[in-house]
């Protein structure tokens, strides 16, 4: 074929774009996965049975403030990588400023405490299965974002995946926090990330082969 | 002033193209033809540049470009230059033909500011090597018989999908995801 005749046929009855942007598709995809997320911590883990006290304690909010920055960060980071030619200067800030400020309050708790405390707080009871969890949990949300994300065209697979993996990661970190027993700062800080940073990895692999066109 | 000349020129090229891009997007498809028949030749200028060692790959990639820019064109941000979305697939097909390949170039192309796809144009074709009628008709028939029809006959969904005994909305799918299907065997993942 040649390519006026290409042309002629890409042109040909064309018609108008109507697509939704893709931030609605994000939206929508996250909504899903989130409820999926929360189904599977409702049937798994269940929520923490003194929620109620948690609710009420700065820390909680400080936790969850930590993990839904994240997930805005990198919800940020997967609309521009989705679009070829968009800019993304400053998402290595956006991602950055929350890491750095939740270690910020880590390295002052951690001076703040005594000696003997100190592994706890890093440590916790969960760090064994915190990670896990996590990736677990993100499943649902990478699933559906990663499907959002082949309909787009990201230009940089590999890091479109990195970038799914860890908006995935931080939505479930998200759901939960509503079962974690754990409020250390520090622990937040290296096992949270730790969990949000599986299927990030993970996102690099699966991009390098989904996410092509 | 040679760079104020430049610039003009460039800018002039990126407002005509966006307008007839976007007039394309909401409906117009005779601007739409016009906008990927200017495009192809400042895509065949840009590649012929950068397949200097492979210069029989060129039409091919212009070819899978264009088919790119039509498939991802729900992409495009009009609040964003043109020349940088159009510049970041040629430049995203032209590294997955090097991947594919396995052919890692040293390239010394830091000039990414997205002005480089403007700055010269080649209307001359050459022949392209792999003919895209061929891949069409390997496809499975709900994507061929959609775009045979619609786009190659000329026919309206609604004649189209009288002919084919298909809905009026799996015809308009099927032109869709067949033209994605044929992006897909075009590199060979099908």
């Amino acid at each position: 074929m040649k390519t006026e005749d290409l042309i002629t046929m890409l042109a040909a009855g064309a018609g108008a774009v109507e697509t939704p942007a893709a931030a609605q598709r994000y939206a929508l995809a996250i909504g899903w996965g989130a409820a999926g997320a929360t189904l599977l911590m409702l049937a798994l883990l269940q929520v923490r049975h003194d929620i109620g006290h948690a609710l009420l304690l700065p820390m909680f909010w400080v936790k969850v403030g930590f993990v839904v920055c994240l997930a805005a960060a990198s919800l940020f980071a997967v609309l521009r990588l989705s679009r070829p030619g968009a800019k993304i200067h400053w998402v290595p800030v956006a991602l950055g400023l929350p890491v750095l400020g939740m270690w910020a309050i880590a390295a002052f708790t951690l001076i703040e405490a005594e000696p003997m405390e100190r592994s706890k707080l890093l440590f916790g009871d969960t760090w064994k299965s915190c990670p896990l969890l996590i990736a677990m949990l993100s499943v649902p949300v990478f699933a559906t974002v990663l499907r959002s994300m082949s309909d787009l065209a990201p230009t940089r697979p590999r890091l479109a995946g990195f970038a799914a993996g860890l908006l995935a990661g931080s939505v479930a970190a998200v759901v939960y926090c509503l079962h974690c027993p754990e409020l250390g700062a520090p622990f937040i800080g290296f096992w949270y990330l730790l969990g949000i940073l599986i299927p990030a990895a993970g996102g690099v692999l699966l991009g390098n082969s989904m996410l092509r066109w | 002033m040679q760079r104020i000349n430049r610039e003009e020129s460039f800018r002039a090229k990126e407002e005509r193209l966006k307008d007839l891009f976007v007039r394309g997007l909401s409906g117009n498809n005779a601007a739409y033809q016009t906008f990927l028949g200017e495009l192809s030749s400042y895509l065949r200028a840009f590649l012929r540049k950068r397949l200097i060692r492979l210069p029989d790959e060129v039409e091919d990639l212009v070819q899978e470009a264009l088919l790119a820019v039509h498939n991802q064109r729900h992409t495009y941000d009009p609040s964003q230059p043109l020349s940088a979305w159009v510049q970041a697939i040629a430049r995203y097909k032209l590294v997955d033909l090097f991947r594919r390949r396995a052919i890692y170039e040293q390239r010394n192309d830091t000039l990414d500011d997205g002005m480089d796809l403007f700055s010269s144009a080649d209307a001359e074709a050459a022949e392209a090597r792999r003919d895209l009628n061929k891949l069409l008709a390997d496809l499975p028939d709900h994507f061929r018989l959609p775009i045979m029809h619609t786009k190659l006959e000329g026919l309206s969904v609604r004649e189209a999908a009288d002919l084919s005994g298909m809905s009026e909305s799996a015809i308009k799918v099927g032109v869709h995801r067949g033209l994605k299907a044929l992006a897909a065997k075009i590199r060979g993942a099908l």
